[in-house]
């Protein structure tokens, strides 16, 4: 391990990191978006709509984020969508992650008792006031975990931007290995920046998750 | 209308190709699978032992693997190896290394968490019933614990799949990489071909998961 190469790539890493932050940041809460959008639309019951949810649902959850990038990118201009790369990166996570958060999301009203909804509209309260006082707090701390996980699970998957050429952590360390040979130090600084970012929100989303299980009721 | 692919998909043999590379793709993951599911289990009961040193380098090991993105994690076993060690692992080899790696810790994780879900009263009626633990282990513990177990196996070998993709990046001739051959071998006579070659590829992917995760949801859904 050689300290001064180390010293000398860190700005490199620092630049790529934040790039890797920024639109893993933005994709996810577009996808927040999107998963809010699908539950709202599922539970609302429209025909039409309601299928064409799922049938998001199912093609995201089930093609591989790479493959999804690769048809954005180098697809979609060739019927005559301009695309570029960090809109493709947003888009592709916001696409993929859309759906998974939509199922966090779900899993959250899905397990709230219809009792609630019903001793809600007894006591008097409107849909409005039922969906915020009653339904959302109950069905946050449900969710918690799985949109943690999500989370998480989504700013990993960033790593595959450096095939449509993001200058992201992935792409610059092995921009770095195959120009200069330091295998060894660019890893490290991998692994390393992968670490702070990914760790800090891993802890946080177990104090998160702690914080809201309190709010229990029933089982 | 341009062509968008689909004459160069039926030209020569460029489908076969195609297949052939999904093929590859679902080799490296189903040997992964295998692998995982047969350590995974191993490893996941280990985890469920008292002793604390067997459990912090478990824990240390599953936590390690599942923070890292996958696509660094071949990048070490691809790169970090051949400087620390010397090895010339093919892509190939690799990539069942590392697909292997993640797999056992995270089956590992869900066969922890199913045997744990396993309330305690379990254990403790069956020894009131006079069965001994090797008993009450065979005939209480397993058959619950592996009817949750597994869909969300099943779920989790979807999600090898789905990251074989990444195995193009250490420059394994799969399925994306055949797909960027056949669009750069025909660019003159079919330049928009990339859009219909990528989807079909989405497709194959899509119908090469879709059963599986849907075989998982049933099973969820009848054993709950």
């Amino acid at each position: 391990m050689n300290w001064t190469v180390i010293r000398q790539y860190l700005p490199l890493y620092r630049k790529a990191a934040g790039l890797t932050v920024r639109i893993g940041l933005l994709g996810i809460a577009a996808a927040i978006l999107i998963g809010l959008f699908c539950t709202a639309v599922q539970r609302s019951r429209i025909p039409v709509f309601r299928q064409l949810v799922s049938a998001y649902i199912e093609l995201s959850r089930n093609t591989p984020l790479l493959v999804q990038l690769f048809f954005l990118y180098y697809g979609l201009p060739k019927i005559g969508v301009p695309t570029n790369a960090v809109a493709c990166g947003i888009a592709g996570l916001a696409f993929l992650g859309g759906s998974y958060m939509a199922e966090a999301f779900r899993s959250g009203v899905e397990a709230i008792d219809i009792i609630q909804e019903e001793s809600a509209y007894s006591l008097g309260l409107s849909r409005g006031q039922t969906l915020r006082y009653v339904i959302f707090p109950q069905a946050f701390s449900v969710s918690v975990p799985a949109f943690v996980a999500n989370v998480i699970f989504l700013l990993k998957e960033t790593s595959v931007f450096s095939a449509i050429s993001l200058m992201d952590l992935m792409f610059t360390a092995k921009d770095l290995i195959g120009l200069y040979y330091k295998t060894t130090e660019s890893l490290f600084l991998l692994v390393v920046f992968y670490l702070l970012i990914l760790l800090p929100i891993s802890l946080l989303g177990t104090l998160l998750e702690r914080r809201t299980r309190h709010a229990g009721f029933g089982t | 209308m341009p062509d968008l692919g689909l004459s160069v998909l039926l030209k020569g043999k460029n489908f076969a190709r195609i297949l052939g590379g999904l093929g590859v793709a679902l080799k490296i993951s189903l040997v992964s699978v295998a692998i995982s599911l047969l350590l995974g289990t191993l490893l996941g009961i280990l985890m469920t032992w008292k002793n604390p040193l067997s459990r912090a380098i478990l824990r240390l090991y599953l936590e390690f693997i599942r923070i890292m993105p996958q696509m660094v994690l071949l990048f070490l076993v691809y790169f970090g190896t051949t400087r620390a060690f010397g090895w010339n692992l093919s892509g190939e080899l690799s990539s069942v290394i590392v697909f292997s790696l993640w797999g056992t810790a995270e089956m590992s994780d869900l066969v922890r968490g199913a045997l744990t879900s396993i309330p305690a009263h379990q254990y403790e009626s069956a020894a009131a019933l006079g069965l001994s633990k090797r008993q009450s282990y065979f005939f209480v513990v397993l058959p619950q614990a592996v009817r949750r177990l597994i869909p969300l196996s099943i779920n989790l070998i979807t999600r090898m799949i789905k990251t074989t993709s990444l195995v193009l990046m250490i420059g394994v001739v799969e399925v994306l990489k055949v797909a960027q051959q056949i669009i750069e071998a025909n660019r003159m006579s079919s330049p928009n071909a990339a859009f219909g070659i990528y989807l079909t590829v989405l497709l194959l992917y899509f119908f090469a998961c879709w059963p599986i995760s849907l075989l998982a949801k049933y099973l969820e859904r009848r054993w709950r």
